[in-house]
């Protein structure tokens, strides 16, 4: 056991080597790193929000709003069909996930119309090769429709991957510093937005859907503004943006909508110097407003924003060019947020904020400040107290804890794991824990010792009783530290990380280093070098 | 010199005060979980919770009436470390989870003209209802999940004896560990749960090192009697046991004192698990096998063998 071959010792110094070569560039700053050669790892430890500073949103896409809205687009589809075949129907009723309605004369060629017309609806949802995507049953006169639930779940998951293409969009634009945008499970997003620490802007900016529409005010109907009658059928009813008193009523039809913006930029009415955003149409937006401009002059059209009016001006003459201008007394911030929303394009569905994590940077540089002292002192009475217990040995020990320490750093940067607070104090943890191998090692050649054996016989006993008790003793600490990988996330995972890595290490320089260190003193070895007095 | 190695110390001798005792303690821990309850931090109970720090001090009374003005529930605020750091927890506001985000500004406008010094945004949690119901539920489970782990790994590794027994000790560490927290009513949050796992894998390491001294002492002294065999094999493992706590005390403690009041309760769940730990697996652990009728003819070719 006390032997070991040259390539044995080989391998065992150049893992320990490598890997501390890795712990290096955490000891220079970035700029130093740049004159390193370029074959030296210039990797460091990758710092947790907790305490590089930063905030942590997890967001979830309102998935009941995407169905809703699945269902009120086929409502309109089935009645149309229903109206082109003059059937007449009754008791219609919208349910959360269906139509359910009374009609005769339902036969088969009305189904087929139906799954066409919704299928033809849906063309960018539906996988390839799927034949329909709705599911209708027909009990005499009662017909019932409802969605495929993979429909549902396909329409849910592209209006999610949507949402992240869209928030990851909205955050580049405002040029934030490495942001980390990443899906998790079925409809959820996390945000990572290291150096921030307030973000009440971009959490405004992901709390907008940003459904811009263009819709002509209804001025067939007398209307007061404070106090709206029913709107006819056709128009409905908004209020501004700027007074939720005042009201607005405009036509249902869309003129057009948000997708045909292809450019938004803030900027100032040369005028009145009032802070505005302007726009730029694609070649259909440019047609379809043209007309709709042409053919409404002297007319008001609304700016609908997320269902609220920003303004509602007079059309002056036809806007042909495919450009305009929104102003709605905002200041300039507004505007820039606005121009950088219609640039992003519209979310499928609200974003609501489930959980909100922000650390400002003198705390993280504090944590780092606190640990950091804490692992330097704890260090130091663990040295002390292995060598006071096991003299020569403890030495050894404690290099070996050295040596442990700068390998789960270097895993660490060699991994790109992250290092959090928590992190810290499994490092910390690590330091006490790390020891425990060689304590368990070291009391087992005490023992031989006692029961008579010569040095070299205990030491190699000692090693070769002790093995299975340390792999049993660590496997237990390592399966917790797996369970608490799986169960948590940020922080408290980079504890397991930590943990996990220090089982790792101080078990392999237990098993190597010490050991070859050992090997390498055999001969000279006497029993008081394990803290025994010779007289034992 | 420091020498614990070739004691003879008799633990059994005191077994049925240790159980008492541990009894004593479970049944408090119990007690205390119905009477005060944990406290929960807004990782599990919903809520926000936003870290100040001021360039003046700061007369907290005068500060919380304040708060407590703006119709937002229970707002707490305490001293944080020093007089100058303040811990502003709101309690979770009624109506999902969009709402809770316009409690950091209507808190932060307060405090803005509220507060004459300069105020510097430390930190700001806010988590609603739907996370924290995941959270307290996976937390439970992730416990649950790592006790039984360790009872199927000992089972395999050694008998289903050493299994019950171990898991018996563990439970006795998990529910003290939570007793404490009631009975002090600390806060109670995600990093604690940490701890508590943990716990529960540092106490199996004890424990397992107990036990494994013990099949070694079975198989080697097949005539002794159970009582004396479990004395001598917890004796064989007493400097081990105390050298690794004591360098693990000595670690958290420096933890404890030096590494920051973020971390604070986690370093103090994990001291004391530490310790009552370290208790069970000799006072709990090793003497909960007298009564486990276990097994003396060991099959040598099943487990590993660590005595040949």
């Amino acid at each position: 056991m006390l032997y070991f071959s040259n390539l044995k010792i080989f391998s065992v110094l150049a893992v320990i080597i490598i890997t501390l070569l890795f712990a290096v560039p955490n000891f220079f700053g970035k700029d130093q790193l740049e004159t390193f050669p370029n074959f030296f790892p210039k990797q460091q430890v990758n710092l947790g929000l907790d305490l590089q500073g930063g905030s942590h949103l997890l967001l979830e896409v309102d998935t009941e709003e995407i169905i809703k809205e699945r269902v009120e687009n086929l409502n309109a589809d089935v009645r149309r069909v229903l109206k082109k075949n003059n059937l007449n129907y009754s008791n219609f009723k919208v349910s959360n996930e269906s139509l359910k309605f009374i009609v005769e004369g339902f036969n088969s060629e009305i189904q087929k119309e139906i799954s066409e017309l919704s299928m033809s609806n849906s063309q960018n949802i539906l996988a390839m090769g799927d034949q329909t995507n709705l599911i209708i049953t027909q009990e005499e006169n009662t017909v019932q429709i409802n969605f495929t639930e993979e429909f549902i779940k396909q329409s849910v998951s592209n209006a999610v991957a949507q949402s992240l293409e869209i928030v990851r969009r909205r955050i580049d634009e405002l040029g934030t510093r490495e942001p980390s945008i990443q899906r998790q499970g079925s409809s959820r997003i996390i945000i990572q937005l290291p150096g921030i620490d307030d973000p009440d802007r971009i959490k405004s900016l992901l709390g907008q859907t940003a459904k811009l529409t263009f819709q002509l005010v209804d001025t067939s109907v007398n209307f007061d503004p404070f106090n709206p009658s029913k709107a006819p059928i056709g128009s409905e009813i908004l209020e501004s943006d700027a007074d939720e008193e005042f009201k607005y009523i405009v036509k249902k039809r869309i003129m057009v909508g948000g997708e045909n913006l292809v450019d938004a930029q803030p900027g100032f009415d040369p005028q009145t110097n009032e802070p505005i955003v302007s726009f730029r149409f694609d070649r259909i937006g440019a047609t379809k407003f043209g007309r709709v401009t042409q053919q409404n002059v002297g007319k008001p059209f609304a700016i609908v924003l997320d269902n609220k009016v920003i303004s509602a001006p007079v059309i002056r003459e036809a806007i042909l060019g495919g450009s305009g201008q929104i102003s709605g007394g905002f200041d300039s911030e507004e505007a820039n947020d606005l121009a950088i929303l219609l640039r992003a394009g519209a979310l499928p569905a609200p974003l609501i904020i489930l959980e909100e994590r922000s650390v400002g940077p003198d705390l993280g540089a504090d944590s780092i400040e606190a640990g950091q002292f804490a692992a330097i002192i704890g260090f130091i009475a663990v040295i002390i107290f292995m060598i006071f217990v096991y003299r020569y040995f403890g030495l050894l020990a404690d290099i070996a804890l050295i040596i442990n320490l700068f390998m789960v750093l270097g895993v660490l940067s060699l991994f790109q794991a992250t290092l959090t607070l928590p992190g810290i104090a499994g490092i910390i943890l690590t330091i006490g824990m790390a020891v425990d191998a060689n304590v368990l090692i070291f009391e087992r050649v005490k023992e031989e010792i006692r029961n008579g054996s010569n040095m070299m016989n205990a030491v190699e006993n000692g090693y070769k009783r002790a093995l299975s008790t340390i792999l049993d003793a660590n496997i237990t600490t390592l399966i917790a530290a797996i369970i608490l990988f799986f169960m948590a996330s940020g922080p408290v995972r980079g504890f397991s990380i930590t943990l996990a890595i220090g089982i790792f290490t101080s078990v392999f320089t237990a098993f190597t280093f010490t050991r070859l260190l050992i090997s390498f003193n055999a001969k000279r070895l006497k029993p008081n070098f394990v803290g025994l007095s010779k007289n034992v | 010199m420091f020498n614990i190695s070739g004691t003879q110390i008799n633990f059994l001798k005191v077994r049925v005060i240790t159980f008492i005792l541990s009894a004593i303690l479970i049944f408090l821990s119990i007690g205390a979980f119905f009477v005060n309850g944990l406290n929960f931090g807004i990782d599990f109970k919903g809520g926000t919770l936003i870290e100040i720090e001021t360039s003046q001090e700061i007369e907290i009374s005068g500060l919380r009436d304040n708060l407590n003005t703006l119709e937002l529930g229970d707002v707490q605020v305490q001293e944080f470390g020093s007089s100058k750091n303040l811990l502003i927890r709101v309690e979770q506001q009624l109506g999902g989870d969009q709402v809770q985000q316009d409690v950091v500004q209507i808190v932060k406008d307060s405090l803005g003209s509220y507060l004459s010094s300069d105020i510097n945004f430390r930190r700001t949690e806010v988590v609603g209802p739907k996370v924290s119901g995941e959270l307290i539920q996976s937390g439970a489970i992730a416990i649950f999940v790592a006790v039984f782990a360790m009872l199927v790994y000992i089972w395999f590794r050694f008998e289903w004896q050493f299994s019950l027994g171990a898991v018996l000790a563990l439970v006795h560490d998990v529910i003290l560990t939570i007793g404490v927290f009631c009975l002090t009513q600390l806060e109670f949050n995600l990093p604690i749960i940490a701890a508590i796992l943990t716990i529960v894998g540092y106490s199996m390491n004890d424990t397992v090192v107990v036990y494994d001294r013990v099949r070694e002492n079975l198989r080697k002294y097949r005539s002794k009697e159970i009582t004396d065999l479990l004395n001598l094999s917890i004796n064989d493992t007493l400097s081990r046991t105390i050298v690794t706590s004591v360098t693990t005390l000595l670690a958290l403690l420096s933890l404890f004192i030096f590494g920051g009041e973020v971390i604070k309760g986690f370093t103090f769940a994990m001291i004391w698990g530490v310790i009552v730990g370290t208790y069970s697996s000799i006072f709990v652990a090793a003497p909960l096998l007298r009564y486990l009728d276990v097994k003396r003819e060991w099959n040598t070719t099943s487990a590993v063998d660590s005595t040949r």
